[in-house]
C-alpha cells in the first residue's frame, strides 16, 4: 500500500468531500482525510478552505496525524491569520506533553507560524523549552529563537532571548552548542543590537572548540563558520585556534573541511608572514584541498571557485599540484572551464611545457566554450611566461591552421595581446593572420584584427586595401569594430601619409555625419581636429607609446579578495562577489569582512598608501599635520598588557586608505562668516527643528543632551535648479543621522512631487524612509523637512571621504548637487571603548599611523571640552596630568566600525590644544580633525 | 506562485544559453541543485548561503532517501511522501541539518510508524555525542569485515605520457558487534612508523586522509592513532589519498587508422604491468570509435569483443589477466561516404579491472583491537582489493 493514491482524486466537489471526512468520527478514516490535504497542498492545489476543519484534528494522540496537521498549520496560518489563533492552546499544552519528541514537534512548528498575532502567544512555551530537560528539545528550541527573530526581532530581543541563546552555548550537550550557535550566528547576521548580548570572546570561542569535537558533522560547520567570524585577540590566541581546527582537515564531510580551510587562511593572516607556523599551516591545507576535487562534481565545483581565491591570497599553497587540475574527458563543463582558471593561475616557467601540451589539447575538443577559453588561456599563458611565448605563438598559428571558425577567431583576439606584451617580436605571423581576414565574423575578432593591421601599418604592404575593404559596411559593423577602424585608418595615415588621404577623409565622414554613436562621432571629431590644426601633436596622441598590459589577468581586486577569503565556502566564494552585492539588506546592515590586521610589527595593507595623505594635505590650507616617528606618548606607566585590536570587523572599502584629493573644508571661513551674519535663515531652522525633537524627546524619556548642528548652507542655488533652492545640514539624534533639509520655491509655480536619492558614498548612507514634502509648494514658500538616514546602504568610497552626492527630484524635474556630511553625526554612540583595549589598540597601530594637528584658540578648560566631546560621542577614556598638562584619551567609532583613538593634549595658559589621532583607517583623520575643531569652537 | 516554481524554466534557459552550474541566480534567490535520477533536488537561499553544506546535504538526502526507499525516483517520492515530510523534519530545521544518519532515523521515523501503539520516543544517539550508534546493539556472533579498495585513477595523453597517477583508497567496514565497543585500528602508515622509530620497515605514506565522523580526529593529529565507535552495520571508515609512482598496472596501447569516407582500423595491446602472481578479473577495456561507424569485424587472440552503440565503442572483454602478459586485438569498421557533420569530441579509451589480494600503495591493517566492557572477542576479517577509478588513456 502506497501513498501515491493520495495524489489522485482530481473529481468536483473534493473540497467538500474531504470536510465531510475530516469530521468523520472514524480516527482512520479522519487521517486519510488529512493525508488527502497534504497532497493536495503538495502539489499546489489551494485547500486552505478547510483550515477550521483541519485544525480540529489537531489534538490528537497519534503522532502521525499530528505531524500532518502541523504541517498543514505551517502552510496556511499565514492566510488565515485568525483562525490560526484557535491553534495557540495545543501548541501550549504540547510544549509540555511528557514525550519530548512532541514538545520538540511543538516548538519547531510553532516557528514555523509567521503570524504576528501568534508570536507573542508562542513566548512562554518556547522559554520553558529552552530550558527543558530533554536536550532534544533545547537543540530544536534553540533554532526556534531564529525563527522568532526572523519574525520579530524585537520580541526576542525584549523577551530576553538572546541570553537564554547565550546560556545554551554552555549547554552540556554538543548538538545544542551547535545549534544555538547557528541560530546566533543567523541572528548576528542581521540585527546590530544582537552583537551587545552575542558578540563572540576568546572564552566562548575557547567552549566551541571543546565541542567542535563531539558534535555532528553539520554541527561542526555552523561552529567552523562561527569561529571564522571572530578575530583573535592576538597571535597566539589565533595559533591556538589553528592548532585545535586543523584535525577538521581530515574529516569526510567536504563543508567541514572547507570551514576548517576558511579559519585557518583567515587566522594565518595575523601572523609573521614567513614564520614556521604558517608554512606548516599553508602546508596543510593543500593536501585537503586536492582531495575536495574527488568529491562529486558539484562540489567539485564549489572546491574549484575557492581554489581560485586561495590560489590568488596564496599562490604557493598548490604550486606542485598543478596536474591535479588537467581537465578529464567526462568532467563536467562547469568543472573543465574552473579547471583551467586555475591551470592558468598555476603556470609558471617550469611546468609551462606541459600545461601548453594540455591547453592544445584541449583547444581540439567539441565544447566551443571550452575550446575558446583553452585557446584564451595559451595566450595568457605567453604573456605570463616571457620564455614560452614563442612556443604559445607557434601553437596559436598551429590552432589557427586548422580553420575552425571559432578557434581562429579567439587566437586573433590574443595574438593581439600577445603583439603587445612583445613589441616587435612576433611580427612576422602578421601575414599568415591576414590571410583569415575574411572568416572573421565577430566583432571582438574583427576589431583585433583592425587593430594590429593599423598597429602595423607601415609593414604591411597592401594594408590601406585591407583597411578600404572593411569600410564598406563600415554602417553594419559593431561600434568596436567601427572605433577600430577610425583609429587604425588614422594610424595608417600618420604612417602612411601618402595616398592615404582620402581614405581617412572617408572613415571621418563616416565617423562624424553618418553616425548616431556619439563616442564614435566624439572620437571621429577629435581626429579630425587633431589633423587638421596639429598633424604632429595628433601623431604624438594617436602613435603614443601604449601601457605594458599585465601579466595576471582577471585577479581580483586585493581588498575584494580579502573580503571573500573570510567567506570561503558560501556563495560569495562562487560569484566572487561580496554578499552585499546579491542578498537582500535586512533591517540593519550586516558589516562587510576583512581579514584580520596582522600583529604589531607588520604593516596593515591599508597603511600603505600613508605618504600621500599626507602629501596631499600639506597642499590644502589646513592646519598641517604633523607625523611623529616612532614616539609612543601614551604607553609606559599605565597596564602593560598585550591585547589585540579590538576591531571584530573593518570596512574594507574605507581601510583601503587611497591617496585623498584636496578636501573642500566643510567648516572653513565661508560659513563661519555666514554664521557670524546670524541672519542665516537655514541657522534658525535648524536650531528650531532640534529643539522641537529634543522636546519630543523629552516625552519620550529620551533625554539626550543636545549635539552639535552646524549652521545650514545653500547646496542647491536656485537659479540653477529652476527655482528650487535647497539649503540644510546634518545631525545626529536618538543614534539617527538626520539630514536637515530647507526647501524654498522661488519659482512661479508650486512644485510637487519630491523625491530624494542619494549616490553610494562612503558611509552607506541612504534615506530610510522617503522624502515627505506635504502638499504642493507653492511659489516662495519654505518648507524644513527631517530626513532620517540608515548607514547600510551600498559603499563606495568617495573623494572627500565625506562627500555626499544627492539627487533631488520634483514634479519639474531631476538636480543634482553635493554636500559634506559633518563626520561627528556618524560617531556611534557605543564608541566608548574600554580602557585596556584602548591601551593596547594604541599599541598595536603602527606609529606611523599617528598624526598630530593644532587646534587652535579654544577657550575652555579641560572638563567642558569633555563634556562637549561627550555630547557629540566622542568619549573621553581617561584623563592624566602629565608635568602640568592635562591629557586626554578619547575614542570615537564610527557607523562603519571603524574606530578612531585620540590623544588631546591641554597646557595651562595655552588656548592652542594639540590632538593626536590614531586609527588604521588613515584617511579619516581630516574629517575627524575637523569635527574637533567644530565642536570645541561652535558647540 | 512559489520560487521554486520557476526553478525549471530557468533550469532549461541556462541549458540553452550553454552554461550548466549547478548554482543558479534569480534576483535575490539561488538556486542550489543536484540531480538524481531525472530528479532535482533543489535547494533554495536568499542569504550568503554556506553552498558546500548545502551540496552536502543533498547528497545525504539522496543517500537517506535511498536507504529508506531502496530507489529513489519520482514514483518512490509520491509513494512516501508522507514519511518524506517526517524525515525533513528530522533532516533539517529552518535550513539547519540536523539528523541525517538512516540507521539512528529508522530508529524512530519507520513507514510503519502509525501502527505502533506506544508513540516513539528521540533515540539517546539523536543528541548524543555518539550520534551515530544506539545504545543496546546485540549479537550473537561477534564480527568485523574489513575491506580495504585502493581505486587507480589514471590520465594518459595520447602520446603515451602518464599526466596523472593517483590511488585513492578506502577501508570500508561491516560491524556486527554487541554493544558500545571501542576499536583501534593499526596501519603501516609512514608518518606513524617514523615516529615510533620504525622507519626502516614498509610503510605507506598518505598524502590526505579523511575519517568517518566516529574517528576521533584530534587523536589522530596528535599520535596517528586510529580510535573510534563505530556505527553499526555497513559504512566507510576512512579514505586516503596518494600518487603513485608506479607504473600503470594496466597499458592499453592504440593505433588508429582513419581511412575517411571508407573505414577505419584498430589495434590495441593491452599490457599487465603487475607482479606474475597477481590477475585482473573482468578487465574490460572500452575503446571509443566513430558515431557513424558500421559493420565491426574484430580479431583477438584473448577475450572477446563486442561492438556497442549504445556507447560508440568496443567492448573487449577479458575475464582473467595474469601479470606480465600481453593481448592484442583488431577491429575494423566500415564509415559511410557521406561524412557526419556533427564534429565529435576523442573520448579516451577506458579500462575496468580488479585485482584481489594486492594493494598498489602496499597498505596493510596491521592489527584491529575491539575493547567492550562485557569483554567478548571479535574476530576481525580483513580483504584487500585493487580496482580501476576514472582510467583514462587519450587516443591520437
Amino acid at each position: 500500500m502506497t501513498d501515491s493514491k493520495y495524489f489522485t482524486t482530481t473529481k468536483k466537489g473534493e473540497i467538500f468531500e474531504l470536510r465531510a471526512e475530516l469530521n468523520s468520527d472514524k480516527k482512520d478514516r479522519k487521517k486519510e482525510a488529512v493525508k488527502k490535504v497534504i497532497a493536495s497542498m503538495t502539489v499546489g492545489k489551494d485547500v486552505s478552505a478547510l483550515f477550521p476543519d483541519v485544525v480540529n484534528c489537531m489534538q490528537t494522540e497519534n503522532l502521525e496525524l499530528k505531524k500532518l496537521v502541523y504541517l498543514y498549520l505551517m502552510n496556511y496560518a499565514k492566510s488565515q491569520p485568525d483562525m490560526a489563533i484557535m491553534a495557540v492552546n495545543t501548541f501550549v499544552k504540547d510544549c509540555e506533553d511528557s514525550n519530548p519528541l512532541i514538545r520538540a514537534l511543538a516548538v519547531r512548528t510553532m516557528g514555523c507560524i509567521r503570524v504576528d498575532k501568534i508570536t507573542e502567544y508562542l513566548c512562554e512555551p518556547l522559554r520553558k523549552c529552552l530550558k527543558d530537560e530533554d536536550p532534544y528539545v533545547r537543540k530544536t528550541a534553540a533554532v526556534s529563537v531564529a525563527k522568532l527573530h526572523d519574525i520579530n526581532a524585537q520580541l526576542v530581543e525584549d523577551q530576553g532571548f538572546l541570553d537564554m541563546l547565550r546560556d545554551l552555548l554552555s549547554d552540556s550537550n554538543p548538538m545544542v552548542v551547535a545549534n544555538a550557535v547557528a541560530a546566533i550566528s543567523e541572528i548576528l547576521e542581521t540585527s546590530q543590537a544582537a552583537h551587545q548580548v552575542l558578540e563572540m570572546n576568546s572564552q566562548i570561542i575557547n567552549k566551541l572548540l571543546t565541542a567542535l569535537n563531539e558534535c555532528t558533522e553539520w554541527g561542526q560547520v555552523f561552529i567552523l563558520d562561527a569561529i571564522a567570524n571572530y578575530t583573535a585577540k592576538d597571535e597566539r590566541e589565533a595559533q591556538s585556534i589553528c592548532e585545535r581546527v586543523s584535525p577538521r582537515l581530515s574529516h569526510a564531510n567536504s563543508a567541514v573541511v572547507l570551514s576548517a580551510v576558511k579559519v585557518a587562511m583567515k587566522l594565518i593572516e595575523m601572523m609573521e608572514p614567513d614564520s614556521d607556523f604558517v608554512l606548516m599551516q599553508v602546508k596543510k591545507l593543500a593536501p585537503p584541498l586536492v582531495t575536495l576535487l574527488s568529491a562529486e562534481s558539484e562540489i567539485q565545483y564549489v572546491a574549484l571557485r575557492n581554489i581560485n581565491l586561495i590560489v590568488q591570497k596564496r599562490p604557493d599553497i598548490l604550486k606542485h599540484e598543478m596536474k591535479v587540475f588537467f581537465v578529464k574527458y567526462n568532467d563536467p563543463i562547469y568543472v573543465k572551464l574552473e579547471k583551467l582558471e586555475i591551470l592558468i593561475r598555476l603556470t609558471n616557467q617550469s611546468n609551462i611545457a606541459q600545461v601548453l601540451a594540455e591547453l592544445k589539447e584541449y583547444a581540439t575538443e567539441v565544447d566551443v566554450d571550452f575550446v575558446r577559453k583553452s585557446v584564451r588561456a595559451i595566450g595568457r599563458c605567453a604573456i605570463k611566461v616571457e620564455q614560452a611565448a614563442e612556443r604559445c605563438v607557434s601553437t596559436l598559428l598551429d590552432l589557427i591552421q586548422t580553420k575552425v571558425n571559432y578557434v581562429v577567431q579567439e587566437a586573433i583576439v590574443v595574438i593581439k595581446d600577445i603583439f603587445r606584451k612583445y613589441p616587435n617580436k612576433y611580427e612576422s605571423i602578421i601575414s599568415t593572420l591576414c590571410e583569415n581576414l575574411d572568416t572573421l565574423d565577430e566583432p571582438e575578432a574583427r576589431a583585433s584584427m583592425i587593430w594590429i593591421i593599423g598597429e602595423y601599418a607601415e609593414r604591411i604592404d597592401n594594408a590601406d586595401e585591407l583597411l578600404e575593404s572593411f569600410l564598406d559596411g563600415f554602417q553594419d559593423e559593431n561600434t568596436q569594430v567601427q572605433l577600430q577602424l577610425l583609429t587604425a585608418i588614422v594610424k595608417l595615415f600618420l604612417k602612411c601619409p601618402t595616398d592615404t588621404q582620402e581614405l581617412v577623409q572617408q572613415v571621418l565622414s563616416l565617423a562624424t555625419q553618418d553616425s548616431d554613436n556619439p563616442d564614435l562621432r566624439d572620437r571621429g571629431y577629435i581626429y579630425w581636429r587633431l589633423l587638421s590644426t596639429d598633424p604632429a601633436a595628433a601623431k604624438e596622441v594617436v602613435l603614443a607609446e601604449k601601457p605594458l598590459i599585465s601579466e595576471e589577468t582577471d585577479l581580483i581586486e586585493p581588498t575584494l579578495l580579502d573580503e571573500l577569503i573570510c567567506h570561503i565556502s558560501t556563495l560569495a566564494s562562487i560569484y566572487h562577489k561580496p554578499p552585499n552585492a546579491f542578498v537582500e539588506g535586512h533591517g540593519s546592515l550586516p558589516l562587510r569582512k576583512a581579514l584580520p590586521p596582522r600583529g604589531a610589527s607588520a604593516g596593515t595593507p591599508e597603511d600603505l598608501p600613508a605618504p600621500e595623505v599626507h602629501a596631499a594635505t600639506a597642499a590644502v590650507p589646513m592646519p598641517q599635520p604633523t607625523v611623529i616617528p616612532g614616539v609612543d606618548s601614551l604607553t609606559g606607566d599605565l597596564l602593560n598588557l598585550d591585547l589585540g585590536p579590538p576591531l571584530i570587523q573593518q570596512q574594507p572599502v574605507m581601510g583601503q586608505a587611497a591617496q585623498s584629493a584636496p578636501v573642500i573644508d566643510p567648516f572653513g571661513d565661508g560659513m563661519d562668516s555666514l554664521l557670524a551674519g546670524g541672519a542665516q535663515p537655514g541657522a534658525t531652522d535648524s536650531v528650531g527643528g532640534a529643539s522641537t525633537v529634543a522636546g519630543l524627546g523629552d516625552i519620550f524619556g529620551l533625554t539626550q543632551p543636545l549635539s552639535y548642528v552646524p549652521p545650514q548652507e545653500t547646496w542647491l542655488l536656485a537659479a540653477k535648479a529652476k527655482g528650487l533652492e535647497i539649503s540644510g545640514t546634518f545631525s545626529r539624534r536618538n543614534s539617527t543621522v538626520l539630514m536637515e533639509l530647507s526647501l524654498t520655491n522661488h519659482a512661479m509655480q508650486a512644485m510637487s512631487g519630491f523625491a530624494i536619492q542619494l549616490n553610494k558614498n562612503s558611509f552607506g548612507l541612504l534615506p530610510s524612509q522617503p522624502l515627505s514634502v506635504p502638499a504642493p509648494l507653492l511659489p516662495n514658500q519654505s518648507i524644513n523637512v527631517s530626513l532620517p538616514l540608515s548607514t547600510n546602504g551600498p559603499v563606495q568610497k568617495m573623494e572627500p571621504l565625506t562627500n555626499l552626492q544627492v539627487a533631488v527630484k520634483n514634479n519639474i524635474d531631476v538636480f543634482y548637487f553635493s554636500c559634506v556630511v559633518p563626520i561627528h553625526v556618524l560617531f556611534m554612540e557605543d564608541g566608548e571603548m574600554d580602557k585596556r583595549i584602548f591601551l593596547a589598540t594604541w599599541k598595536d597601530i603602527p606609529a606611523q599611523n599617528e598624526v598630530q594637528y593644532e587646534i587652535k584658540d579654544v577657550q575652555h578648560s579641560g572638563d567642558t571640552v569633555s563634556q562637549k566631546l561627550r555630547n557629540n560621542d566622542v568619549f573621553t577614556i581617561a584623563k592624566r596630568n602629565v608635568e602640568g598638562q592635562d591629557m586626554l584619551y578619547q575614542s570615537v567609532k564610527l557607523t562603519n566600525a571603524i574606530w578612531v583613538l585620540a590623544e588631546l593634549k591641554i597646557q595651562p595658559g595655552n588656548t592652542n590644544f594639540m590632538l593626536s589621532l590614531k586609527s588604521r583607517a588613515m584617511n579619516v583623520y581630516q574629517s575627524i580633525q575637523q569635527a574637533y575643531d567644530a565642536i570645541l569652537h561652535n558647540a | 506562485m512559489s520560487v521554486i516554481d520557476k526553478f525549471m524554466t530557468l533550469m532549461m534557459e541556462k541549458e540553452e544559453e550553454g552554461s550548466t552550474t549547478p548554482i543558479i541566480q534569480h534576483g535575490n534567490v539561488t538556486f542550489i541543485f543536484i540531480k538524481c535520477n531525472n530528479l532535482y533536488l533543489v535547494a533554495v537561499t536568499k542569504k550568503n548561503a554556506n553552498v558546500v553544506l548545502v551540496f552536502q546535504f543533498l547528497h545525504k538526502i539522496v543517500q537517506v532517501f535511498s536507504e529508506y526507499f531502496k530507489e529513489l525516483e519520482e514514483e518512490s517520492i509520491r509513494d512516501n511522501f508522507v514519511i518524506i515530510y517526517e524525515l525533513l523534519d528530522e533532516l533539517m530545521d529552518f535550513g539547519y541539518p540536523q539528523t541525517t544518519d538512516s540507521k539512528i532515523l529508522q530508529e524512530y521515523i519507520t513507514q510503519e510508524g502509525h501502527k505502533l501503539e506506544v508513540a516513539p520516543r528521540p533515540p539517546m544517539a539523536v543528541t548524543n555525542a555518539v550520534s551515530w550508534r544506539s545504545e543496546g546493539v546485540k549479537y550473537r556472533k561477534n564480527e568485523v569485515f574489513l575491506d580495504v579498495i585502493e581505486s587507480v585513477n589514471l590520465l594518459v595523453s595520447a602520446n603515451g605520457n602518464v599526466l596523472r597517477s593517483e590511488i585513492v583508497g578506502a577501508v570500508k567496514m561491516r560491524v556486527y558487534l554487541s554493544g558500545m565497543p571501542e576499536l583501534r585500528l593499526g596501519l603501516n602508515d609512514k608518518v606513524l612508523f617514523e615516529s615510533t622509530g620504525r622507519g626502516k620497515s614498509k610503510s605507506v605514506e598518505l598524502e590526505d586522509v579523511k575519517f568517518h565522523q566516529c574517528v576521533r580526529l584530534s587523536r589522530f593529529e596528535n599520535d596517528r592513532t586510529i580510535s573510534f565507535i563505530p556505527p553499526d552495520g555497513e559504512f566507510e571508515l576512512m579514505s586516503y589519498r596518494l600518487n603513485t609512482h608506479v607504473k600503470p598496472l594496466i597499458w592499453v596501447e592504440s593505433v588508429i587508422e582513419k581511412h575517411m569516407h571508407s573505414r577505419v582500423e584498430y589495434m590495441i595491446k593491452a599490457k599487465s604491468q603487475f607482479k606474475r602472481r597477481s590477475t585482473a578479473n573482468n578487465v574490460e577495456i572500452i575503446i571509443p570509435v566513430p558515431m557513424d561507424a558500421d559493420t565491426p569485424k574484430f580479431k583477438t587472440t584473448t577475450g572477446s569483443c563486442k561492438y556497442a552503440p549504445d556507447l560508440n565503442a568496443v567492448i573487449w572483454t577479458i575475464k582473467s589477466f595474469p601479470g606480465g602478459k600481453e593481448y592484442l586485438m583488431r577491429a575494423h569498421f566500415g564509415l559511410p561516404s557521406v561524412e557526419n557533420e556533427e564534429t565529435e569530441g576523442r573520448p579516451p579509451i577506458h579500462v575496468k579491472f580488479e585485482i584481489p589480494y594486492f594493494t598498489v600503495s602496499g597498505i596493510q591493517v596491521r592489527y584491529l583491537k575491539i575493547i567492550e566492557k562485557s569483554g567478548y572477542q571479535a574476530l576481525p576479517w580483513v580483504r584487500y582489493i585493487t580496482q580501476n577509478g576514472d582510467y583514462q588513456l587519450r587516443t591520437q
